[in-house]
């Protein structure tokens, strides 16, 4: 299996001294569908955003698909939603015009949208089920059906990797459940990697393959079936030292 | 009113205005940066004073001025250590610091700044519409053009980051084109009044309005209408034209605002 995301040895502070990150070793191969979980401020973001190259380690090295994550020359097969996705100003986005803004990229940033682009953002919202309400604004939204917007957003790019950080923010239990089999057939259907980053993973424990716990560094890294039991309980994750 | 060319004129260059300064203050409302307008008003005043000091066209060097000053406030903002309304301070006061100085060496503190604080916008030459009119046609051009990057950062700035698009060039071309707009507004409402075009159309029509893209038509739509009706009014009723345009924003603002309230949004 082709590695899509490769850290070897990653350190990282945002000030001289500031240990986020230790010496963290990651491998997520093409395909997986990965959760990367731990407390609130053990550096999951951080992690995600070395991984997508916004940031770079100050110790060891982060590679996308084989090439320096800071460097990296097929952006436009990332998909990112970034933690509280939000709209910034007054003006009420319509779901479609949301998911529009997700072809930027792989679209052209000149004149409108052609018609094979048009298709990509009508296609992506069918496939999260929001056709009925794709010319709605989505400040009408519940907070869930927002989320599947902007992940529709993320799947109009046709990413190759798709990274959700905290996307169940603001999200009610059930809409939790709903959204996390989404991305379990989204995974299964487009065979696209998927890495969901949360303080909480009960939500998708049953669909991941895989589940990463992070503190400062990598605590635990399998089947989310290999975990022990006493990891189940958020507290313990945040509590241990 | 039509027969007299000044008022003609007027016209003509409130019209312009009117339409481009809130399809530029729409991005920079949507952005939460409505102050950047304000801001580069105050460079520009330099810019005037430059102009007034160096006996040169004062819209030139207010133009040039502004320019920088947008520029420096984005970079300030994204590359400098200051927080965003931080980096407006700075460029702000030193703006208009640096004007007052300039302006009193030239020794004309009391000597047709008014104008470029105020407008001046009936005294309008057919030159200054030809140039309002060109800057303006090219103003909305880039808009169109770039409507969907510029709609898409104001959407999902850090998606639209990983995803490859060019950030910093957007960010840069909003800033020369909020300059333009000032420069260009400064006859018709003057400097400290230039914001409130860019910002009020753009906060009225996003109480009325059902997208995006429709947000953006109806705020120029408000816009042109402010202006022509403020315009208007100001020669029957005898009222500073720059102060009247905005009151009517203003005013548009209220009902649309209320509108909101009583459809329930």
């Amino acid at each position: 299996m082709s590695l899509a995301v490769e850290l070897a040895g990653v350190s990282f502070g945002y000030r001289p001294g500031q240990r986020v990150l230790e010496d963290v070793d990651l491998e997520l191969g093409e395909g997986e569908f990965v959760a990367l979980a731990g407390p609130n401020g053990g550096g999951k973001t951080t992690l995600v955003r070395i991984m997508l190259g916004l940031e770079r380690p100050t110790r060891g090295t982060a590679l996308l698909y084989g090439e320096p994550a800071h460097r990296f020359s097929r952006r436009r097969a990332l998909g990112y939603l970034a933690q509280r996705s939000e709209l910034g100003g007054d003006a009420p986005a319509t779901v479609r015009e949301v998911v529009s803004a997700g072809r930027l990229a792989a679209g052209g940033l000149i004149g409108p949208l052609r018609r094979r682009d048009r298709e990509r953002v009508t296609d992506a919202i069918a496939r999260v089920g929001l056709e009925r309400v794709a010319d709605a604004p989505l400040r009408t939204l519940s907070g869930g059906m927002q989320q599947r917007a902007f992940i529709a957003k993320a799947l109009a790019g046709e990413p190759s990797l798709l990274v959700l950080d905290e996307p169940t923010t603001g999200v009610d239990a059930e809409s939790q459940e709903s959204l996390a089999l989404l991305l379990g057939e989204l995974h299964r259907d487009l065979g696209v990697t998927i890495v969901y980053v949360s303080h909480e993973f009960g939500a998708v424990e049953h669909v991941v393959e895989r589940l990463v716990l992070v503190r400062r560094t990598i605590v635990f890294d399998g089947s989310p079936d290999d975990l022990p039991g006493v990891w189940h309980d958020p507290s313990h994750v945040h509590a241990r030292d | 009113m039509l027969e007299t060319e000044f008022m003609r004129l007027a016209l003509g260059a409130g019209a312009v205005v009117g339409v481009l300064a809130p399809a530029v203050g729409f991005f920079l409302v949507q952005r939460r940066q409505s102050l950047t307008g304000d801001g580069i008003g105050h460079v520009a005043f330099a810019g005037v004073a430059v102009g007034i000091l160096l006996d040169v066209s004062p819209v030139l060097t207010a133009l040039v001025a502004a320019v920088l000053g947008g520029v420096a406030i984005e970079l300030l903002r994204t590359h400098g250590r200051a927080a965003g309304d931080q980096a407006l301070a700075l460029v702000f006061y030193t703006g208009i610091a640096l004007g007052v100085v300039l302006v009193a060496q030239a020794g004309a503190l009391n000597v047709g700044l008014f104008q470029y604080l105020f407008g001046s916008i009936l005294t309008v030459t057919r030159s200054d519409l030809a140039l309002v009119a060109l800057l303006g046609a090219c103003g909305l051009a880039t808009i169109g053009l770039f409507y969907r990057p510029l709609a898409g950062v104001v959407i999902d700035e850090e998606g639209a980051r990983v995803a490859g698009v060019p950030i910093a060039a957007l960010n840069v071309m909003l800033a020369a084109l909020a300059a333009v707009t000032v420069a260009l507004s400064m006859r018709v409402v003057g400097i400290l009044l230039v914001a409130a075009l860019m910002v009020l159309p753009v906060s009225a029509a996003g109480r009325i309005a059902w997208s995006m893209r429709s947000t953006l038509v109806l705020s120029m739509v408000i816009g042109l209408g402010s202006a022509l009706a403020g315009l208007t009014l100001s020669y029957y009723a005898d009222l500073p034209p720059g102060g009247t345009i905005v009151l009517v924003a203003a005013g548009t603002f209220a009902v649309c605002a209320l509108t909101g309230v009583l459809r329930g949004r």
